[in-house]
C-alpha cells in the first residue's frame, strides 16, 4: 500500500525541530532514515499527521571522541557505523553487530538514533549499546536528559521518549585496551530479523563481563545471572552455558518455540565462549 | 493532498518537480519521470526490486520518499553502465521473469565496487536483500563472479 497523507516538515536546526515536535508532538513523527517507519506508513500501521523529517541536522550525524566516552549522533548511519575507524578500534562490537543488520541498502539509510528510538526486540544496536552500558540524550525544547539503556526500554517499539523529545545521540563509555567485544546472532538467512542475539562485553580474562540478548524478550536484557556467575568465577563457563537460557522468558511464538529460542542462547553463549578460547 | 517542489539529479538530468509528499522514491522515478526498470515489489523494504542508486549508495527506493531525495543525486537502471554484467547475467541464465534483475545488477555492480573480488558467500551475503523467485540464486551467484573473475587484471 501507500503511505497515508501526511503534512511533512523539514527543520534545518535542531532547534526548529524540537519546536515543531513541542507544537505537534502527539501528532507527529519524527523520520531519520525511515527504514522502520515507512514500512509501518506503507502498512497503514502509522497515520501521523506530521512527519517532521530530522535527516538534514548535520550535528546529528556526527562521531565525537569525548573525554572516556565515544558519542555517536543519532543520525549516523549502520555503513558509517561500520566504516568508522574509530568505532572499530573503540567497539568493535558495533562493527560485528552492523555486518547482521538486514542488507545493505538498508545500512545505507538505517540510523542508530532509529533503531534505538524504534525499540525493535530483534535490534543489533540496542542490546550492543546496553552490553556497552551507554546512555541515549534525549532533548526537548523544555531541556534534556540523559538515560541509561537499561531504563530507556520499556517494552515492544516502547521506550522512555516522550511525545516532545528527540533522542540525539548515544554516548558509550570507553573500554580500555585488552577487553573483550563479541557479537553473535542466528537468523534464518543473512540479514533476517534476529531470532536470537548474544553481546558479550568484559575486561581482560572475561572480568565483569556484560551480557546483553536480543530477540528473546520483549526488550534488549542483560543476562545478570550469568554475568553475576561468571564475575565470580571466569572459568564457570559451562554452568553458565547452562543457566543462561533459563534467565529469558521469549513470547510464545509460533515460528520459534520459547524452548528453542532458550536454547538457541545457549547455543550464542557457547560459540562467544569458544571465540574467547586460544 | 500536500506536496513540496523537489529538485534533485536523475540519470544524470536534473530535474524538477512539484510531488506528494507521501510518494516514495520508486514511485516518483516510475510515474513521474517514466523510469519503470526499477520495480515495485514489497513496498516493505523486504525484496529489493526497487532498488535504486542514491548519492552512490544502493537503496531501497521504496523505503525513501521523494520529498527525502530533495538536492539528490539519483541513478536507476537506466542510467548506469553495467555491460559486462548485464551479459553475464544473459549468457549464465541468471535472470528468467526479469522482475528482480534491475536490483540485482545494482547490488552486485556496487558489491564488487567496493569487493572486486569476493567469495561466492559475501556475494550471497550481499544479495540477501534481493529476492529471486525465479531462479534459486545459483546461477545469479555465477554471474556475480564470472564478472568478477574477469574483471580481475
Amino acid at each position: 500500500m501507500k503511505a497515508p497523507d501526511f503534512e511533512y516538515l523539514r527543520p534545518e536546526t535542531l532547534a526548529e525541530a524540537l519546536a515543531m515536535l513541542a507544537r505537534h508532538g502527539e501528532d507527529g513523527a519524527i523520520i531519520a532514515g525511515g527504514q522502520s517507519l515507512l514500512p509501518l506508513l506503507h502498512f497503514r500501521l502509522a497515520a501521523p499527521a506530521y512527519l517532521i523529517d530530522i535527516g538534514r541536522l548535520e550535528p546529528l550525524k556526527q562521531i565525537v571522541e569525548g573525554d572516556g566516552y565515544i558519542e555517536i549522533g543519532a543520525l549516523v548511519r549502520h555503513c558509517e557505523l561500520a566504516a568508522s575507524a574509530l568505532i572499530g578500534r573503540e567497539f568493535p562490537l558495533l562493527h560485528q553487530a552492523v555486518e547482521h543488520i538486514a542488507h545493505p541498502g538498508v545500512r545505507h539509510r538505517g540510523t542508530i538514533g532509529g533503531s534505538l528510538a524504534m525499540a525493535d526486540p530483534a535490534a543489533e544496536l540496542g542490546a550492543c549499546c546496553l552490553a556497552l552500558a551507554g546512555d541515549v540524550l534525549l532533548q526537548s525544547a523544555a531541556g534534556q536528559r540523559w538515560v541509561g539503556m537499561a531504563d530507556f526500554f520499556a517494552g515492544i517499539y516502547e521506550t522512555a521518549l516522550a511525545a516532545d523529545e528527540i533522542l540525539t545521540a548515544v554516548r558509550l563509555p570507553r573500554r580500555g585496551h585488552g577487553g573483550i567485544q563479541i557479537f553473535n546472532e542466528v537468523a534464518r538467512r543473512r540479514g533476517d530479523f534476529a531470532m536470537a542475539g548474544l553481546a558479550l562485553v568484559s575486561d581482560r580474562g572475561l572480568g565483569s563481563p556484560r551480557l546483553a540478548l536480543l530477540g528473546v524478550s520483549d526488550r534488549p536484557i542483560l543476562a545478570v545471572r550469568a554475568m553475576a556467575l561468571l564475575s565470580q568465577d571466569p572459568t564457570a563457563t559451562e554452568a553458565a552455558i547452562a543457566l543462561i537460557g533459563d534467565e529469558v522468558d521469549p513470547a510464545d511464538d509460533p515460528a520459534y518455540p520459547p524452548a528453542y529460542r532458550r536454547h538457541l542462547v545457549g547455543v550464542l553463549m557457547r560459540r562467544t565462549l569458544a571465540e574467547l578460547s586460544p | 493532498m500536500k506536496t513540496r517542489r523537489i529538485a534533485l539529479t536523475v540519470n544524470g538530468e536534473t530535474v524538477e518537480r512539484e510531488v506528494p509528499v507521501r510518494q516514495n522514491l520508486v514511485d516518483f522515478l516510475r510515474h513521474d519521470l517514466g523510469f519503470t526498470g526499477s520495480h515495485v515489489g514489497c513496498e516493505q523494504g523486504a525484496c529489493g526490486a526497487c532498488t535504486v542508486v542514491l548519492d552512490d549508495q544502493t537503496v531501497r527506493g521504496c523505503l525513501v520518499l521523494a520529498v527525502q531525495a530533495d538536492g539528490a543525486t539519483v541513478e536507476t537502471i537506466e542510467g548506469v553502465q553495467l555491460d559486462d554484467l548485464r551479459a553475464a547475467f544473459h549468457r549464465l541464465n541468471a535472470l528468467q521473469c526479469g522482475f528482480c534483475t534491475p536490483g540485482m545488477l545494482l547490488s552486485a555492480r556496487e558489491l564488487l565496487r567496493d569487493n572486486p573480488n569476493p567469495s561466492r558467500q559475501q556475494i550471497r551475503d550481499y544479495l540477501s536483500g534481493n529476492f529471486c523467485r525465479c531462479t534459486g540464486y545459483q546461477a545469479i551467484v555465477d554471474a556475480v563472479e564470472t564478472v568478477a573473475l574477469e574483471r580481475l587484471p
